[in-house]
């Protein structure tokens, strides 16, 4: 296996022919991939199945190879790397190839680009271990080398996933490979969407895969802002509203003062006019005073 | 639902909102907070005789502390705590008033003050490889009015002045490996004789001029058979080392530059021959040999002759020997029998003269004796008295006189491991718990002195009366459950495999207990305490029973060794059971199970990767039978670089059929490359952590779910050049790359990295979010950052209809198998310290807003709010935003002199922070501990749920009592106008 994907790899290296047939080949996929841009990367499309990935070497166009001849052949090599399943604790065994270039920067990193992935159908007896999953609820794991130069590298990269998030229409299957370099850090393997809880028991309809593919490298951390002018800039944007605030209007002040004062102002004014009511009045008060008392009385009885 | 979730988003918003400084006032130091001073274990103790000095011991331990204690009281005069890499090598005492120590593998040599502890000097050596290190303070040696210390260390011998430090001359032996066993130095010469061995098979004398450190003379011999190493002076001239084969004793002479070998089979001497051990106490013209568990006391003649004198089956622990009157002199051994230790300080000329026997009732908790250290004292009645300070097997420090403990130290407590906290037991009807503290008079009186001390009007008597009140408050120290949840008891696993319970309220150890091997086995005589784990908590079923915890133990330091499994009652202090496991412990993991008896369900990983269910019970085994195919674990394995996740697979297939036991099989890995990342740090949520609300409400009244997983595993990594100390590399060759993974599938949900920066990485977990603290060489600074991780998936069920109609995702079962749409929001800010280790702080429901717990490189713990680092911080918020709580962005967090909860302490050497809910939701426990304890209960949010300690009741009633009569009164006076306006 190993020494198939190094003979492979050689072979793109020194035979330069070859290598442009086996870039014309991308081209043509790369060209497919532009209505499947689901993820925005390079993904393969699963649909087209691998054969006419492997037939598709003989035929060549020569602009692709004239674009081509601009990219240094020594930075940018093409690389296989194989996927392998098992089912349950069974052994792994091949289930696909990711083909990709590799890119060596000036400053000496390598980085993988226009990733492709082609998978093999299952077999029947894969088909009838993979229903044997699917009954028992049991994992389906996949694996890949943890270098792309020199596979399996150190160690390989396992995931894996229950069984039963696989079958949808056909089989959905999502890889998302974090990269370092040439190093595959991690790889995360599962259904598109979401996998329901219970786990339902489904034959998926195709035994065909869907696949969608990305590659992920880390993220720069955003350097810390550094900001001593902004601050004092800031801090004379907080004077000038503080200004703002103080020219607030007079009610929105006082307005805590001027509603106990009204309130007060209101009160001697309705007590002034009472008193103007009462002392005209005042002769007369007897009449409600004998009045109140008169219905005082019962309640003291 | 959805109501309620606002309501409770809008009293967080409100909780968080309200400006929060925490801060004390001095009167209101120790209320609530209690501070322990420890020291570690002892290596060396130093007794100083002359006038000042007699009444202190000078000594130095293993947690790097040199220190002067009171030998009359057991207190610390002055300590001062050396760093973690600065080994304390030797300890001695010059000019009778410098404290000299040699650490730093004999790299740095520092003078302190007797009296005081103030350093006088220090002197940095030379060092060119590593070697063992020698401290001599030669008692007579005196050149050009200065004296002399002689150290060696790094392959170099230097002498330095012990006036003001300086370096009087150095000699280097670094060509020939050389390594120095022993400086002599024969009274009234100025020579000094400097014995070492060459690739252990050559000794080699050198004479050594004090004055120039020019070689006056040298020899050497070699000794075919070549030397163990251990080497044990008997006399000015002679010292007896052990050969390569353990059999044969050597005695080495050098007298006047000759060296002579003499020879001596140890079968010849004693007839049950085996490998020998020479002890290290110092007898003059005597050394002790331990061949086959046997202590054997072999005097050297005058010739180099060796006879035995005395021979002891029983394990007994030696002094050294000290001069005594009448050119003699004596030493201590200290051996046990039954629930008692014997002391006997005898003369090594004529071991049947005992000058003290002693014997003492001993704690069965203590242990073993482990060190004796003695000193002389002249009695009233002008005779020699003894005194002996001893080291147990559990670190504790004890000065035994007059046959009696005069004062005793716990000094494990200074190597604490682990932490947990347990509730009191509950109160029961016919204890007199409740018993209010005084008669309602004297209850009264107190409230009136402390309306007194609110109004400024009381008499400085007075305020010392309330400060008296208020330490003894309200019971804080009783030993039960108390309404609020403020009396705790903090479990503490120590070094020494003890464990402490601790009462919250003033630091007094409730109970102690040393770890047993339950096997008595030779190889595994006392386990070493790992970890701590709650085993049972009782409060639905089983409430009759104690809980219990689960102390983890391992017989070696070895990870391969057999585990002990200890249950100890939490109430009692007593151990209800414990088992010598026979596998390996790697990982101790408590399931989310419990059964009947509300014991918890563990799982223990061992080396073969087989895991281990406990408690080994059917009823265990049918619930875990249960979960099988939900039970995943994980491993780091820090030295590959691999993390792997595993799944139960099946019982354990073997020889011997264990239905508890279960092989697993690998179903994920994440394997970092080794050329440019190393695993430097691993963190995850702490399991118990409650998350009140799900979601955070943005000021557009936007919802956003927090990605609560229990889950989680966050992992830094550093390249391996950066993976040594800050500044050794360039920012172009140091990365620091943080990951969130996801431990059931492996999934890398986030990863960042940090171009230019550098470990160590210290880092806290909690909710959905991590805070992390490293180093940026770019910046020349530290910086902290902040990572929140939200959920995507949740993100449609923000309209209240669907929240309504029932048409929301919020109930489905979470499955890790599902594509995680994760929405990550960081935040980087400098932070000026540097920071030993970080913690957060714990409520009851979650509600509260939390605050960082820094443990600052000065050893001191500051509480930062969380606010400071949220990733939506803006240079300048919008008004919303700041009605919200969100602070303006500055370039770095904020280092508030008030908000340092330690205020004046330090918790020397502080290693960890711990924080543990009250039943009170604004409240927590934070336990702080390194050599240092140190306890208090933080408000991050203020008390907004309780009333204050100093709470005038007082008050209140009056102004009630008040108010009633005024009312009273008023009511009266109005009837009575009333009735005089009827009458009119």
């Amino acid at each position: 296996m190993t020494k198939f994907t190094l003979l492979l790899f050689f072979s793109c290296l020194y035979l330069s022919s070859f290598f442009f047939f086996s870039f014309s080949v991308a081209f043509q996929s790369d060209e497919l991939l532009l209505d499947d841009e689901e993820f925005g990367l390079e993904g393969a499309n699963p649909r087209s199945p691998e054969p006419v990935l492997t037939a598709s070497p003989v035929s060549s166009s020569p602009t692709p190879t004239i674009r081509k001849r601009y990219s240094d052949p020594d930075l940018d090599s093409k690389i296989q790397f194989t996927l392998e399943h098992a089912f349950g604790d069974s052994d792994f065994s091949s289930a696909g190839t990711f083909s990709a270039r590799l890119k060596t920067w000036s400053h000496g990193g390598q980085t993988l680009t226009k990733l492709r992935f082609s998978r093999n159908e299952f077999s029947d007896e894969e088909k009838d271990a993979f229903k044997n999953l699917l009954k028992e609820d049991d994992f389906y794991r996949i694996r890949l080398p943890s270098n792309v130069i020199s596979p399996p590298g150190r160690e390989y990269v396992i995931a894996s996933v229950r069984a039963r998030c696989l079958p949808r229409d056909g089989l959905d299957e999502h890889i998302v490979i974090h990269m370092d370099g040439a190093n595959i850090l991690a790889v995360s393997y599962g259904s598109p969407g979401a996998c329901q809880y219970p786990r339902q028991l489904n034959l998926p309809r195709k035994w065909s895969f869907n696949s969608h593919t990305i590659l992920k490298s880390s993220e720069q951390a955003p350097r810390t802002p550094i900001f001593t002018e902004e601050i004092l800039g800031s801090s004379e944007n907080v004077e000038g509203e503080a200004e703002v605030l103080v020219e607030k209007s007079f009610w929105a002040k006082y307005w805590m003062y001027l509603i106990p004062l009204g309130l007060i102002v209101m009160n001697a004014v309705t007590q002034a006019t009472n008193m103007a009511e009462e002392q005209p009045a005042g002769s007369q008060g007897q009449a409600p005073a004998a009045i109140q008392r008169g219905s005082a009385a019962p309640r003291r009885r | 639902m959805a109501m309620a979730i606002r309501v409770f988003l809008l009293l967080l918003i409100f909780l968080s909102s309200a400006i929060v400084s925490f801060s004390l006032y001095e009167d209101q130091v120790g209320l609530m907070d209690w501070h322990q001073r420890y020291i570690g274990k002892v290596k060396h103790a130093v007794f100083h005789t002359q006038k000042t000095g007699r009444k202190r011991v000078i000594v130095s331990t293993e947690e790097n502390v040199v220190a002067s204690l009171d030998l009359r009281l057991g207190e610390i005069f002055w300590r001062h705590v050396l760093g973690t890499k600065d080994a304390i090598d030797g300890v001695d005492i010059a000019l009778g008033k410098y404290v000299i120590t040699l650490s730093s593998e004999g790299t740095t040599l520092r003078a302190w003050n007797l009296p005081d502890g103030q350093m006088v000097w220090e002197t940095s050596l030379h060092s060119a490889q590593h070697s063992k290190s020698l401290l001599s303070v030669p008692t007579n040696l005196k050149v050009d009015k200065d004296y002399p210390i002689i150290v060696f260390g790094g392959g170099y011998l230097h002498a330095v002045s012990a006036i003001d430090g300086e370096v009087l001359w150095k000699k280097d032996f670094t060509e020939e490996g050389f390594e120095i066993q022993r400086v002599l130095q024969p009274p009234g010469s100025s020579i000094i004789y400097v014995l070492g061995f060459l690739n252990s098979s050559e000794a080699v004398v050198y004479q050594i001029d004090s004055k120039s450190g020019e070689v006056v003379a040298q020899k050497s011999m070699v000794f075919p058979g070549g030397f163990s190493g251990e080497i044990s002076s008997v006399s000015n001239d002679k010292v007896v080392v052990l050969d390569s084969t353990r059999s044969i004793l050597v005695t080495i002479g050098f007298l006047d530059g000759d060296i002579s070998f003499q020879k001596t089979q140890i079968s010849d001497i004693v007839e049950d021959s085996g490998k020998a051990e020479i002890l290290s106490p110092l007898l003059s013209n005597m050394l002790a040999v331990k061949v086959n568990k046997r202590t054997i006391f072999v005097r050297v003649g005058g010739e180099g002759k060796l006879e035995v004198v005395d021979s002891l089956s029983d394990e007994i622990a030696m002094s050294d020997s000290l001069p005594v009157a009448d050119d003699q002199e004596a030493f201590a051994s200290v051996h046990h029998e039954g629930s008692k230790i014997h002391l006997m300080v005898k003369l090594v000329n004529d071991l049947d003269t005992v000058l003290l026997r002693e014997s003492i009732q001993m704690d069965q908790h203590r242990g073993r004796v482990h060190k004796v250290f003695i000193n002389n004292y002249i009695r009233t009645d002008r005779t020699n008295g003894f005194r002996a300070l001893i080291v147990m097997e559990d670190h504790s420090l004890l000065l035994l006189q007059q046959g009696a403990i005069v004062w005793s130290r716990e000094e494990g407590l200074a190597s604490v491991t682990d932490v947990t906290t347990v509730e009191l037991p509950v109160a029961k009807d016919g204890v007199s718990v409740a018993k209010v503290e005084h008669t309602l008079l004297e209850w009264l009186k107190g409230h009136m002195l402390k309306l007194k001390g609110s109004l400024l009007l009381a008499s400085p008597e007075e305020v010392v009366a309330i400060q008296e009140l208020r330490l003894k408050s309200s019971g804080k120290n009783k030993l039960t459950r108390d309404h609020n949840g403020f009396r705790k008891l903090i479990l503490a696993l120590t070094r020494a495999g003890k464990l402490f319970a601790l009462h919250t309220g003033d630091g007094r150890i409730v109970w102690s207990m040393l770890l047993n091997s339950p096997s008595k086995s030779e190889a595994c005589e006392r386990p070493n305490g790992i970890n701590l784990y709650q085993w049972q908590v009782p409060h639905h079923h089983a409430m009759d029973k104690n809980p219990s915890v689960l102390v983890v133990g391992r017989c070696g330091s070895d990870s391969s060794a057999p585990g002990v499994l200890s249950f100890v009652d939490v109430y009692t202090g007593k151990e209800l059971s414990s088992s010598d496991i026979g596998h390996s412990v790697v990982q101790v993991m408590p399931l989310p199970f419990t059964d009947s008896t509300e014991q918890r369900l563990h799982l223990i990983a061992d080396t073969d990767g087989h895991v281990h269910l406990y408690p080994k019970t059917s009823e265990a085994l049918s619930i875990f039978q249960r979960e099988f195919q939900n039970v995943y674990w994980y491993t780091v394995g820090a030295d590959d670089g691999i993390i792997r996740g595993h799944a139960m697979k099946s019982s354990c297939s073997g020889e011997t059929a264990d239905e508890y036991c279960f092989s697993t099989r690998e179903l994920w890995t994440v394997v970092f490359p080794s050329e440019s990342e190393k695993i430097i740090s691993t963190l995850t949520r702490k399991p118990n952590e409650v998350v009140h609300t799900q979601a955070k409400v943005n000021t557009d009244q936007d919802l956003l779910y927090k990605y609560v997983s229990k889950n989680l595993l966050f992992v830094a990594t550093v390249s391996p050049k950066g993976a040594g100390e800050i500044g050794s590399v360039t920012p172009e060759e140091s990365s620091l790359v943080v990951y969130l993974i996801d431990t059931i599938t492996g999934r890398i949900l986030h990863r960042l990295s940090h171009q230019g920066c550098q470990g160590p990485v210290h880092a806290v977990f909690s909710e959905n979010w991590v805070v992390y603290h490293y180093f940026n060489l770019r910046a020349h600074k530290y910086e902290v950052t902040v990572v929140e991780i939200y959920d995507q998936s949740r993100a449609e069920n923000k309209n209240v209809w669907k929240l309504i109609l029932g048409k929301h995702n919020l109930t489905a079962p979470i499955t890790s198998y599902s594509r995680p749409e994760v929405l990550t929001k960081s935040q980087s800010y400098f932070f000026a310290q540097s920071v030993k280790t970080i913690a957060v702080t714990s409520t009851t429901k979650g509600i509260t807003s939390k605050q960082l717990l820094i443990g600052t490189i000065g050893d001191q713990i500051l509480a930062l709010d969380k606010r400071f680092v949220d990733p939506r911080r803006t240079l300048n918020p919008s008004q919303a935003e700041k009605e919200e709580g969100i602070i303006p962005l500055t370039d770095s967090l904020p280092i508030i002199p008030q908000s340092y909860v330690t205020h004046s302490l330090k918790v020397e050497g502080l290693r960890g922070i711990v924080a543990a809910p009250t039943k009170l939701e604004s409240t927590t426990h934070v336990f702080a501990y390194g050599v240092d304890l140190f306890y208090t209960r933080l408000a991050p949010s203020k008390t907004y749920d309780s009333l204050t300690d100093d709470f005038s009741y007082a008050l209140l009633l009056i102004t009630i009592v008040a108010l009633v009569a005024a009312i009273y009164i008023t009511w009266v006076l109005s009837e009575k106008k009333e009735l005089s306006e009827k009458w009119r």
